[in-house]
């Protein structure tokens, strides 16, 4: 235990010592915020438009995140900059002679790195939703709401599990730039494909962030996703576990 | 002290360490010595746990790395100066290197101000010239203060200074009984740090003695001759017992004997003569001769003490011969 807490000290000071760290995070604060307030003030505007069907569906907390599918971009970068940065640096040989428990090595660095992913998270996601319904007024959501504490809750929960899947991807693949490779395509583009054609839908919602964003939505009528809101953070949780035991198996098993 | 035993490492089918079995005792300076390819690296990341061997084991003070507590507290290490982040500061490097293993961080600033860099502590690692990353890699190795020492080519592309300046730092270390473990490809930097040699290539122990045995067998002397009158120098030099071989321009190279009585021997005999030189057969010399011959000879005898005297220059036929595996080796090669 004591080598743990060790551990997680020094993973603290790798983390805070690296400029990335900053503006990695600070990146998905604006972004994920200014997208939001954006949207949710040409929501308001268009809610004359609607249709009373749509109306009916419409989410104001679901509308004031919907700057987190570009947000969550930079959490990713974070998160595989962490990890594949001591490849990348060959810090890793430096770290694993100090830490040869290749175990705790890895355990502290996500802990530390998910931590602070997670706080940023919280912070990105009550400011999001707080902006977002000041941009949409009359028509907004309030956090008394049934259902609304849970989804600004679930929106850090997802900022945190976001990271936490990218580390265990970039543990795998060893590489900042491999990594970035297959997760920013994965997440940016192929996830909304694959969830926008209808031969590929129900494949979609089984990806980590369409399972994971249904516990930020609030009005689910006309949804027909099979699981509710926890179900789909479970989902999530469980693609994280198995990023996490690959990362963690490759670390063990190769030369570093 | 560190104990390879058996210690194999092999790369797909390459055989990067082959059954080397050696043991590095504290209180010297051991040169770990061998050619490009040779292992030596190979050998270093094994011994910190970085690299699972193939076969065979290596113990720290009789036990293996991973057992250690608090790692860097026994074994510090210098593999490469260039593996750190550089965009963290030096101080923060070595910090949280410190706190993972429980070191206070007072250590941190007298290991900078051991290698001189407490000026450019804040700096980041990245703008540091190639002595200073050196230096950074060396405090590292220094902060746990551990009784065994490991420097993976540490001169390697330093200035005269710095050479001087590591020279000095790893007999000061060995003085103080601490075992240094230091790896190199040059002979003649070598001759000026360690005590103890191991000599490996392509895999294989060659070498195990200590550095003034491998002087004394390997720097042979001899006096070289020169005269317009050679073929009478040949038969005044026989005719007093003594064997001449042909040098390589002409000369004659004498073994055994001192210039004076020779040049006098001449005098005597009224024969001109345009040189008269004592030589030495330089360390690299004997080292290139044992790690090129180390193919085959490990081929014919088992031990890989020395060469045979009167080894051919070349390995067998069915082995590449040293210049072609070279670059064979290269091109497998991750850096
Ligand atoms: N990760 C690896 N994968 C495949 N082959 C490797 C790997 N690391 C080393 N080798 C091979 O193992 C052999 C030994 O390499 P090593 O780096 O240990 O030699 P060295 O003695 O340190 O050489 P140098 O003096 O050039 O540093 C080389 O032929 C090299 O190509
Ligand atoms: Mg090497």
């Amino acid at each position: 235990m004591a080598v743990t807490a060790q551990v997680l000290r020094s993973e603290w000071t790798k983390t805070k010592s690296v400029r990335s760290t900053v503006w990695t995070l600070g990146t998905g604060v604006v972004v994920t915020v200014a997208l939001g307030a954006l949207i949710s003030a040409l929501a308001k505007n268009d809610y004359e438009n609607l249709s009373p069907k749509d109306r009916f569906a419409f989410d104001p907390t679901f509308i004031s995140f919907a700057g987190m599918g570009l947000g969550q971009l930079a959490l990713i970068v974070f998160g595989v900059l962490v990890v594949a940065n001591e490849y990348s640096t060959g810090m890793i040989r430096t770290s694993l002679a100090a830490v040869p428990q290749r175990g705790v090595f890895l355990f502290c660095k996500i802990a530390i790195a998910t931590a602070l992913a997670l706080v940023v998270g919280m912070i990105t996601s009550f400011l999001t939703f707080f902006v977002g319904q000041a941009m949409l007024g009359d028509r907004g959501a309030d956090l008394g709401d049934p259902g609304v504490l849970r989804a600004v809750v679930g929106g850090g929960l997802y900022m945190a599990l976001i990271t936490m899947f990218s580390m265990g991807v970039a543990a795998m693949l060893r590489s900042p730039m491999l990594s970035l490779g297959v997760l920013m395509p994965f997440f940016f583009l192929i996830s909304s494909i694959l969830a926008n054609v209808s031969a590929t839908k129900k494949v979609g919602e089984y990806l980590p962030d369409k399972a994971g964003q249904k516990v930020m939505q609030v009005v689910l009528v006309d949804d027909d996703a099979p699981y509710g809101p926890w179900g789909g953070f479970a989902i999530m949780v469980l693609w994280v576990a198995a990023s996490l035991v690959g990362g963690y198996v490759v670390l063990k098993k190769r030369d570093a | 002290m560190i104990e390879l035993e058996g210690l194999t490492k092999r790369y797909g089918d390459k055989l990067a360490v082959d059954h080397l079995t050696c043991t590095v005792r504290p209180g010297i300076v051991t040169g770990f010595l061998g050619p490009n390819g040779a292992g030596k690296s190979t050998t270093m990341r094994m011994m910190l746990d970085l690299d699972n061997p193939t076969s065979g084991t290596v113990r720290i003070d009789g036990r293996h790395y991973r057992e250690l507590h608090d790692p860097l507290r026994t074994v510090g290490a210098l593999l490469d100066a260039k593996a750190i982040h550089g965009g963290r500061s030096a101080y923060n490097h070595l910090l949280c290197l410190a706190q993972s293993n429980g070191i206070p961080p007072a250590r941190v600033r007298e290991v900078l101000d051991t290698v001189g860099l407490t000026s450019v502590a804040r700096k980041r690692a990245k703008g540091f010239s190639l002595g200073m990353g050196q230096r950074l890699g060396i405090a590292a190795a220094l902060l746990g203060d551990p009784r065994i020492l490991m420097f993976d080519e540490p001169v390697n592309g330093l200035d005269p200074e710095g050479i001087h300046w590591i020279r000095t730092l790893m007999k000061g270390l060995a003085a103080q009984g601490r075992t240094v473990f230091v790896s190199s490809h040059l002979m003649s930097e070598m001759a000026l740090t360690a005590e103890h040699l191991i000599v490996i290539g392509q895999g294989r122990l060659l070498a195990d003695t200590s550095m003034a045995d491998f002087i004394a067998r390997n720097s042979r002397s001899f006096v070289r001759m020169r005269s317009p009158e050679q073929e009478r120098l040949r038969d005044v030099l026989s005719g007093a017992g003594i064997a001449a071989a042909p040098g390589p321009d002409g000369g004659l190279d004498v073994t055994g004997e001192d210039a004076a009585h020779l040049g006098e021997l001449a005098a005597r005999h009224g024969i001109t003569l345009h040189e008269l030189s004592p030589q030495r057969a330089s360390l690299e010399e004997a080292f290139m001769r044992l790690t090129a011959e180390s193919v085959e000879y490990h081929a014919r005898a088992g031990d890989g003490a020395e060469p045979p005297a009167g080894a051919p220059d070349t390995p067998d036929a069915g082995r590449p011969a040293w210049g072609t595996d070279w670059r064979g080796d290269r091109r497998g090669k991750e850096s």
